[in-house]
């Protein structure tokens, strides 16, 4: 038999088998559950608390690519962008006793954080900007979470082939002190391709949970019957929803 | 005295399949943003010191293009994969099989012996008595259980963010996440390397008993060929 031959035998019986693994119940089960194991090797290791690497501002990248939607079509976010968002309102609802409606200039007035982080895409490129915004456990500490709230939802103004952008982490990563809502990158309002006029950082976990054109902040009890069930638009695609990975 | 210790003919044959799942499911990883690149960041193929070429379905985890699906997989299969390492070296130490089978001497590394042994490769004599590896087989293997397959999870542990807050120093260490990100890309394709030497070696000194000893342990009798 000729190596090549070999090689696509080879290969074609491992992935036969490995997709009748995949589609068996244990399987499945045994393909999600390692997701969860990576989470609590990560929690493990250090505190809830610990920071991700920040950066010198010698490091930043001189262009932060936009990648996803990168220039949302909707007549409202058009009309949005025309005005230079100043009638954007940002809800902050859900499980909370004090429901909000923000507006950019309240968001700018509340103490900020301004940190120089690396951005890891799950395709496998990284970036380093400098964001700015205030923490999401401040909004979330003014608002009152109920004390059946298990997870922090993101809605979203875009849309990715017909389906509306959503995101979701939870409460650990909710109050984690690098967790900001973002409205200025590298010292400048949001660019559109990269979330105007607001946009999450989510610094221990991969781009996807970076939801970018944020329109509410949502406490929730369960994932279940958003969107797809799943807890976002990527997840619901089949990605893992804890993307420390 | 078996040849292959049992301890070591498991974690052979476990490991030979959690590797070929994680290098098929790596190489549809690849795929996804097939350029590398040094240091901290980067994401223009121009700033990229390599352009990998797209790898065809066959050769991929799942047998079409879904970097989900290759994820799972990978992200499952590391972990008895990590686990099976530090077994296998905890064994080797206990059992002393890395230092009586692989660990060199200064002797080994005298020109003469390497010549020596090359001359003996090049005659495809495999014959050099029982329990003993020649110098490029202690080197062969001293490289993949030190270096290959060890820094297949360091470099594993840099580029996943999650990871990040616990392992600055390491990320610093292999020179940015990027930079961690092409040396994964190269161990990989070194155990790759070694995996065609490895079964085309296995070929040449008699595949037959080579496999049945890995699988059974071997009688290793004086004068036998060792497995490769």
């Amino acid at each position: 038999m000729r190596r090549r031959n070999f090689l696509v035998a080879a290969g074609a019986a491992v992935l036969a088998g490995c997709n009748q693994f995949a589609e068996s119940g244990l399987g499945a089960k045994l393909l999600s559950a390692a997701e969860r194991w990576h989470r609590g090797a990560h929690r493990f290791l250090r505190d809830r608390e610990a920071l991700a690497p920040e950066f010198a501002p010698g490091e930043i990248s001189p262009f932060f690519r936009g990648n996803g939607t990168t220039d949302p079509q909707s007549p409202a976010y058009r009309a949005h962008a025309a005005q230079g968002f100043a009638e954007w309102r940002l809800a902050v609802g859900g499980l909370v006793e004090t429901p909000m409606a923000l507006s950019l200039d309240n968001i700018r007035r509340l103490p900020q954080r301004t940190q120089i982080t690396r951005h890891d895409c799950v395709e496998g490129w990284s970036a380093i900007g400098q964001w700015t915004g205030p923490q999401l456990s401040l909004l979330l500490e003014a608002a009152g979470l109920r004390p059946e709230a298990k997870y922090i939802l993101f809605l979203c103004a875009d849309e990715l082939n017909g389906d509306r952008y959503y995101e979701s982490i939870d409460l650990i990563d909710a109050f984690h002190p690098q967790t900001i809502v973002a409205h200025s990158l590298n010292g400048e309002p949001l660019p559109i391709r990269n979330g105007a006029p607001l946009r999450m950082r989510i610094e221990r976990q991969l781009g996807y949970k970076h939801a970018k054109y944020l329109t509410a902040i949502m406490a929730v009890a369960s994932l279940d019957d958003i969107g797809g069930g799943e807890g976002g638009y990527w997840e619901d695609r089949g990605y893992q929803w804890y993307a420390g990975i | 005295m078996k040849r292959h210790a049992l301890t070591t003919r498991l974690w052979h044959w476990i490991s030979a399949v959690l590797v070929v799942i994680l290098f098929m499911s790596g190489l549809t990883i690849s795929n996804a943003h097939p350029w590398l690149y040094w240091g901290e960041a980067g994401f223009l193929p121009q700033e990229a010191w390599l352009a990998v070429p797209r790898f065809p379905d066959w050769m991929t985890i799942p047998g079409y293009y879904s970097l989900a699906v290759a994820r799972d997989w990978h992200n499952l299969a590391v972990w008895p994969f990590a686990l099976m390492l530090l077994f296998i070296w905890v064994a080797m130490l206990a059992n002393r099989h890395f230092k009586r089978d692989i660990a060199t001497t200064a002797e080994e590394w005298h020109p003469r012996n390497i010549r020596r042994d090359i001359a003996a490769h090049l005659r495809l004599d495999f014959d050099h008595g029982a329990g003993k590896y020649n110098f490029f087989q202690k080197l062969a293997y001293g490289l993949v259980f030190g270096v290959f397959l060890p820094m297949m999870i360091f470099t594993g542990i840099a580029i996943s963010p999650g990871m990040g807050p616990s392992f600055g120093w390491l990320i610093d260490l292999l020179g940015g996440r990027q930079s961690a990100r092409s040396l994964h890309f190269i161990f990989a394709f070194a155990l790759f390397g070694f995996f065609i030497v490895h079964v085309v070696m296995v070929m040449l000194a008699g595949p037959a008993r080579q496999v049945s000893d890995m699988i059974t342990g071997g009688k290793g009798k004086d004068g036998e060929a060792d497995a490769p």
